[in-house]
């Protein structure tokens, strides 16, 4: 499979990355080009093989549901370009 | 280079204990090697002097009270990549510009807890994306090695290329690194020095700048196989803050050197051999094989028949693991924000200004195996030839093998800004041929060098090892490295 520059366009809006005119010719190019080396991948037989989800088998472990951290709203706007009382102020949200 | 920073962990740690040095004159000496070299060799992104003599003053006083952790008053250097409160810490790129956290990594808390000093933050692969070092926002890192005659600017590799030259350079005395596909392996190998990957889980991830979160793996990267061992006991540790760290004791694996590797089977791939690959790592295998056969331990050729379909794959699923981790960086909470007229607008000029050329490639190869219509033939493939992959190394341990020898890296370093690597992304990918199974697989891989090449560059050899056997790995690697001897730079910086 190959990407056109209508593709590399919708995958860069599906990515939020603003891509020139330029740009994107130049991804076509450079994105087929990988796409060309993983395309091998194909000529495996998987049939009966279980995709891999976790690389060491384990079972996830859990811990009781309570509060054990918080009440420090501004280490965590610390390094916010933008703030207002322990908000983050971005743009508006258009719908 | 000042006889204090010739020093290796374990020497420095002798003369510590014998109270011949103490932490402040250690630091200050590498202080002092990272002034004069810095400017040329470009491993620190962020150096921290007052930061670091307060913590060799501090690791004084501990030691007077009679209080000496296991790294106690051992300058370190630490990755880009690990969080370190309030100290510089952005993946070496744009986009998280002026990125100071409130937070440290488990890792590096973990040196800092057995007594470490930090020296600063050592530059890497943008996001830890590349096998050059040259991704980085903050320029390229120079390898301390040149070839015999010439002046020609070297890579010491990627991802964590800053963190291979340092230890090359005696800019510090260990360091820090991760391994998502080869970051720590390669470059050591680039650079004469020991780097570990150990399994995943073994050390926590938390804390640390994600890439692809079911590959990426923290490590040592060190002088020697020893210093190596010591570095990783303190790095390594069970974490509830990370759900994927392994609850298991962690071995003194210091003690693991000099063990003997009589009645172990040592695998030899044959997929391993590839086309085009120099007769000089052919020649450095064979020198391996013939290493670890004197020291008792039995040669058998195996077969990983998946072996080519990893580089593959990889370039599917750790680029659609990237393409999800990095989805954050959008100017909201930290680091750069580029002005929009709407949100979306914002996130996307942000994103286009912040991230590198290579990051952005493979967020854009992750989001399209990840969409609608392609996650099947692409991603979901892609998981399956993955389980093959590790199938091929447990039916080969099955058998009774307890470690595989293979080369590390294609080729020895290669020149800055080259242009046939920099002219087709693949080419560049290719240098990881022989270091992605191991992150495919989840299993432990060392790099020790081996040897030089005709050019008298530094060469290694890479160990796999079954799930948390890293001890196998150490014993093997010693034994290489008493053969091959140790390899340090001239220095010309």
């Amino acid at each position: 499979m190959s990407v056109d520059l209508a593709t590399v366009k919708r995958v860069a809006r599906l990515a939020r990355i603003a891509v020139t005119e330029e740009d994107a010719n130049r991804m076509v190019g450079e994105l087929n080009g990988i796409l060309g080396f993983v395309e091998q991948l194909g000529e495996v037989d998987v049939a009966g093989v279980e995709p891999m989800t976790s690389v060491t088998p384990m079972e996830m472990r859990k811990r009781t549901d309570n509060v054990t951290d918080g009440d420090k709203a501004d280490d965590i706007v610390a390094n916010a370009p933008s703030t207002d009382y322990n908000f983050f102020l971005v743009p508006k949200v258009v719908e | 280079m000042t006889e204090l920073t010739s020093l290796t962990i374990a020497e420095a740690r002798e003369k510590l204990k014998a109270k011949e040095l103490t932490s402040v004159e250690l630091t200050k000496a590498y202080l002092d090697a990272i002034e004069a070299a810095n400017g040329v060799l470009n491993a620190y992104v962020a150096v921290t002097p007052e930061k670091a003599l307060d913590m060799a003053k501090a690791s004084d006083e501990r030691r007077a009270a009679g209080k000496v952790g296991a790294l106690e008053g051992i300058p370190l250097g630490i990755k880009d990549l690990f969080a370190t409160r309030d100290v510089h810490t952005q993946a070496c790129s744009h986009i998280l510009d002026g990125f100071k956290p409130k937070y440290e990594s488990t890792v590096s808390q973990n040196l800092w807890d057995d007594g470490a000093v930090m020296l600063g933050k050592l530059n890497m692969d943008e996001f830890a994306m590349g096998s050059s070092n040259e991704t980085s926002h903050y320029g390229a890192v120079i390898n301390p090695w040149k070839a015999e005659g010439s002046n020609q600017q070297l890579v010491p590799g990627g991802s964590s290329g800053g963190s291979a030259a340092a230890v090359a350079a005696h800019l510090c005395a260990g360091a820090t690194a991760t391994d998502t596909g080869g970051s720590i392996r390669q470059p050591a190998a680039f650079t004469g020095t020991v780097g570990i990957k150990p399994t995943y889980g073994r050390c926590s991830r938390w804390g640390i700048v994600a890439f692809a979160s079911s590959l990426d793996q923290a490590g040592p990267i060190a002088r020697d196989v020893r210093d190596a061992a010591i570095m990783l006991k303190s790095m390594a540790s069970v974490d509830a803050k990370d759900t994927t760290s392994v609850d298991l004791p962690v071995p003194d694996y210091e003690a693991a050197l000099g063990q003997s590797l009589k009645g172990m089977k040592i695998g030899i791939p044959r997929e391993y051999r590839v086309d085009g690959m120099p007769d000089e790592i052919e020649k450095l295998w064979q020198q391996g094989i013939a290493w670890l056969k004197d020291a008792g331990a039995e040669i058998v050729d195996i077969t990983l028949p998946h072996t080519k379909y990893a580089l593959p794959a990889y370039y599917i699923v750790a680029p659609a693991e990237a393409s999800s981790n990095l989805a954050r960086y959008d100017g909201v909470r930290y680091g750069l924000r580029v002005d929009g007229t709407d949100i979306v607008d914002m996130y996307e000029k942000t994103r286009a200004a912040g991230f590198g050329t290579e990051v952005k490639r493979r967020i854009m190869i992750g989001t399209y195996v990840l969409s609608a219509g392609y996650y099947d033939a692409y991603y979901l493939q892609a998981q399956k030839v993955r389980t093959l992959i590790k199938r091929d190394f447990e039916l080969v341990f099955d058998a009774g093998v307890d470690a595989i020898l293979t080369p590390a890296t294609p080729s020895s370093a290669f020149g800055v800004a080259d242009e046939d690597l920099a002219s087709d992304p693949v080419k560049m990918y290719l240098n990881d041929i022989f270091t992605v199974t191991v992150n495919m697989a989840g299993l432990p891989g060392i790099a020790v060098p081996a040897g030089l090449d005709h050019k008298g560059l530094p060469l290694g050899l890479q160990l796999i090892g079954k799930p948390f056997e890293e001890e196998t790995l150490f014993r093997t690697a010693h034994v290489i490295e008493q053969a091959a001897g140790r390899f340090t730079p001239a220095k010309w910086w």
